[in-house]
């Protein structure tokens, strides 16, 4: 057991430090917007821009295989990555991070080579921004469930439907579509997957103003879309297999990437600056405790994440363990900023510049409940815990095995 | 980066499991919690002819002279059979101890005994309940001799030699501390046992009256070598209730896989899986947290204090909710005497306490968090 860098390790964190020491400004202290998609055209520039550079020099998807584009390096490379790019501040590149970490790598998986060359590129250098049309008004825990419609017409799909919670979707150029192609199959055997321009013809967005204030997710409609059968992945009714390969990869993209958020350390912070009704907040024994209990998840969490790593690294396969990450972190940031606000008292009600702390605890608590759900709600994952994890016997689907047409509610 | 245990660490696992398996059942357990007896002496001799004992402590005292890894390592795996030893006492305190702060005499005196498992150790230093604090502690020591008791003593009546936190001046704060080593079998010292939640360690109260004893370290240091015994105490046993927490959760997931009811096994049953869940997510953070720890304390890191702190509430927090919520699953059954959810729940719950309570460790990892942040 070693925490320190390996000589090799320690002369790539060096590499990239002197890189990013050239390329980028050291870190100021404020924070991102609320579930960090931010999508003003600067914001969207200056990613792009910045996304450009880290691909040239392959450090866009460190353990990707240089022929994709990467560097061809190891996970453990990808985190010293991210420690040293932490130190920076760089533009928020996390608008690329459902394409390159599901979208991309389900296309590596199952498009031909040529097709894959046309599209891997471009979304490495964050020239093509893609997104994930799986989740529909009536399909979401259960997205197998999903009804939006691709039937065949000659060498085409002609696909008609609504998916919804589309994160990104409106500054999307391509869009991963699982559709439902024959509804006499059981659910899980009449799917299948196709990817296709945003642009399309018949597509079309409409932003959802979340509970938080921001829109960062959409629906999406589909009226007599056309997507040539060259566009599928997969064969058809395989669409499911297809998708869990999507799923096993945002399960690491979503649980690797909530380390930046709001955490005790800004928390300790506001309780060294507050004066609470019997002294510095940062003295009452009440909340030294809490603090205590969010420091350790969070120390619990990073270490894990490190247990991970080493799997990685030795080649292993990460298992469904990785669920645990969203889990903690959303509940967490949840708990700590409606505590934090306590602390501010009745000025915790406020907003913004108005409140304490530039206001960014009731931003985190505000975007909270999103977190808990989006990327699998609490529940599911506590299931895939259960069932993957510890081996507890699946849960009773009463539509398993029935015609998908036969299933009450659906048709 | 490497986070993980050897191949030869985990080699070392594979055989103690194998070994505990096969020497500590449930029954070995109950044996101690029933009976007079205060630790199971032929899985003690076991352990030490294994070598176990010996495992950190350097080769020119007997020992392995391996590192806190493998310590840690043994520590999970008795924990997770409830080994009904005075190893935390023995190895995980008295040997730190005498580590930290014993003469060379000192230690080519007891240290060889303590591997070949012919001397059990304590670390005494609570006098009353509530805080413990430099004031409350009353036990004096003066010109050699020992007066005053200790209570809630784990393994004292079975120790042959204490550490006891003493007082050898009035001098206000931790500098009137020192620590005493003491031979338990010396004229004056009285042994009175205790009841406890959990039997299968049993607890004394300490009485000494005029007793010769000698001093271990420093005067006036006592209080921060006790510090620094409770910080590698702290990593040590958080191995032990991690390997515990695993059990439970290993014990309640069988259960809730070949219990039936309404027709079905109760873990398809969205309430027991996520439960469930919730203790496999509490035991992976111990785990973690612990395995930080272990590594602080095998490279005698500066996060020491910080990392044992938090693996220790980290641990204790784990197997308290993986031992109450393994009851829960279990139904009528788990709370029987018959069944085995309340020997983990009271162990549990007494390694919670047993080196100072949660309020204690949180509000020193929080001081902890103030000193890193100010450097």
């Amino acid at each position: 057991m070693d925490f320190e860098d390996t000589p090799q390790e320690a002369a790539f964190r060096a590499e990239v430090h002197a890189w990013l020491a050239d390329n980028a400004k050291p870190a100021r202290s404020d924070r991102g917007d609320d579930l960090g998609l931010g999508d003003s055209r600067d914001v969207m520039a200056a990613a792009k821009a910045w996304q450009a550079k880290k691909a040239v020099k392959g450090y866009a998807r460190i353990a990707w295989p240089k022929e994709a584009g990467g560097l061809g390096g190891t996970a453990i490379q990808q985190v010293i990555y991210n420690q040293e790019e932490a130190k920076f501040d760089v533009a928020d590149t996390r608008m690329f991070a459902i394409g390159l970490g599901m979208c991309i790598p389900t296309l590596m998986a199952y498009a031909s080579k040529d097709v894959g060359a046309r599209y891997v590129a471009p979304a490495l250098a964050g020239e093509e921004i893609w997104c994930q049309l799986f989740s529909e008004p009536a399909a979401g825990s259960d997205v197998a469930g999903l009804r939006t419609r691709a039937g065949k017409d000659g060498a085409d799909w002609i696909v008609s439907g609504q998916k919804i919670w589309t994160s990104g979707a409106h500054f999307s150029d391509y869009g991963l579509l699982l559709a439902r192609t024959d509804f006499d199959a059981p659910k899980h055997k009449g799917l299948t997957m196709f990817f296709l321009s945003m642009r399309s013809p018949g597509v079309e967005i409409r932003p959802i103003r979340q509970a938080s204030g921001g829109a960062n997710f959409n629906e999406v409609f589909f009226t007599d879309v056309r997507i040539p059968d060259t566009q599928r992945l997969g064969e058809v009714g395989q669409g499911w297999t297809v998708a869990l390969t999507t799923l096993m990869h945002e399960r690491l993209a979503v649980g690797g990437g909530l380390g930046g958020g709001l955490d005790v350390k800004e928390l300790l912070t506001l309780a060294r600056e507050l004066e609470l009704e019997d002294g510095p907040a940062l003295k009452n024994a009440h909340v030294r405790e809490r603090i205590a209990d969010w420091y350790v998840r969070s120390a619990g969490l990073k270490y894990t994440t490190y247990r991970t790593m080493t799997a990685l690294s030795r080649g292993q396969q990460p298992g469904p363990e990785a669920s645990i990450a969203k889990i903690v972190v959303a509940n967490k940031l949840q708990e700590l900023c409606a505590f934090a606000m306590e602390l501010e008292g009745e000025a915790g009600t406020l907003k913004g510049e108005d409140a304490p702390a530039h206001g960014v605890f009731q931003l985190g608590w505000m975007s909270a409940p999103g977190l808990r759900i989006a990327g699998g709600t609490d529940e599911i994952l506590r299931n895939i815990i259960a069932e993957r994890v510890l081996g507890l016997p699946p849960d009773i689907r009463v539509d398993k095995d029935m015609p998908f047409n036969k299933v009450p509610g659906a048709r | 980066m490497n986070f993980d245990f050897s191949e030869d660490q985990k080699l070392l696992r594979e055989q103690a499991r194998k070994l505990l398996a096969d020497k500590c059942p449930p029954r070995g357990v109950r044996a101690v919690l029933e009976g007079a007896a205060g630790y199971d002496a032929p899985l003690w001799k076991s352990i030490a002819e294994m070598g176990w004992l010996g495992t950190a402590i350097p080769e020119v005292y007997g020992g392995l002279g391996l590192g806190a890894l493998e310590l840690c390592v043994i520590a999970e795996e008795l924990g997770r059979v409830l080994a009904p030893v005075p190893f935390s006492s023995t190895i995980c305190q008295f040997v730190q101890a005498l580590l930290l702060a014993g003469s060379e005499e000192q230690k080519q005196r007891l240290l060889p005994e303590i591997v070949s498992g012919a001397v059990i150790g304590t670390f005494a230093r609570v006098e009353a309940p509530g805080g413990v604090a430099p004031r409350s502690i009353r036990a004096s020591f003066r010109a050699g001799r020992l007066s005053g008791s200790k209570t809630a003593v784990a393994d004292g009546m079975e120790a042959h030699f204490a550490v006891a936190l003493v007082r050898t001046s009035e001098e206000a704060g931790e500098r009137g501390l020192s620590l005493s080593l003491v031979d338990l079998h010396s004229k004056g010292v009285q042994r009175q046992k205790l009841d406890s939640i959990d039997p299968s360690r049993k607890h004394a109260q300490l009485t000494f009256d005029h007793v010769a004893a000698e001093l271990l370290g420093p005067v006036g240091e006592g209080w921060e070598i006790a510090r620094q015994v409770l910080d590698r105490a702290a990593v040590l046993m958080a191995f032990e209730q991690v390997g515990g927490a695993d059990a439970c959760l290993a014990m309640a997931t069988d259960y809730a896989r070949t219990r039936h009811a309404f027709g079905r096994a109760i873990g398809s049953f969205q309430a027991i899986k996520h439960k469930l869940a919730d203790i496999y997510i509490g035991n992976e953070l111990a785990r973690s947290n612990a395995y930080y720890g272990a590594w602080a304390l095998s490279t005698n890191a500066r996060e020491l204090p910080l990392s044992a702190a938090a693996a220790r509430i980290s641990a204790t927090q784990a197997f308290d909710f993986a031992a109450n919520e393994s009851v829960q699953v279990h139904g009528g059954i788990g709370f029987t005497w018959e069944a085995d959810c309340h020997l983990f729940q009271k162990r549990a719950r007494e390694l919670a306490l047993a080196l100072g309570p949660q309020r204690v460790w949180k509000d020193r990892l929080v001081t902890e968090l103030e000193r890193s942040n100010a450097a």
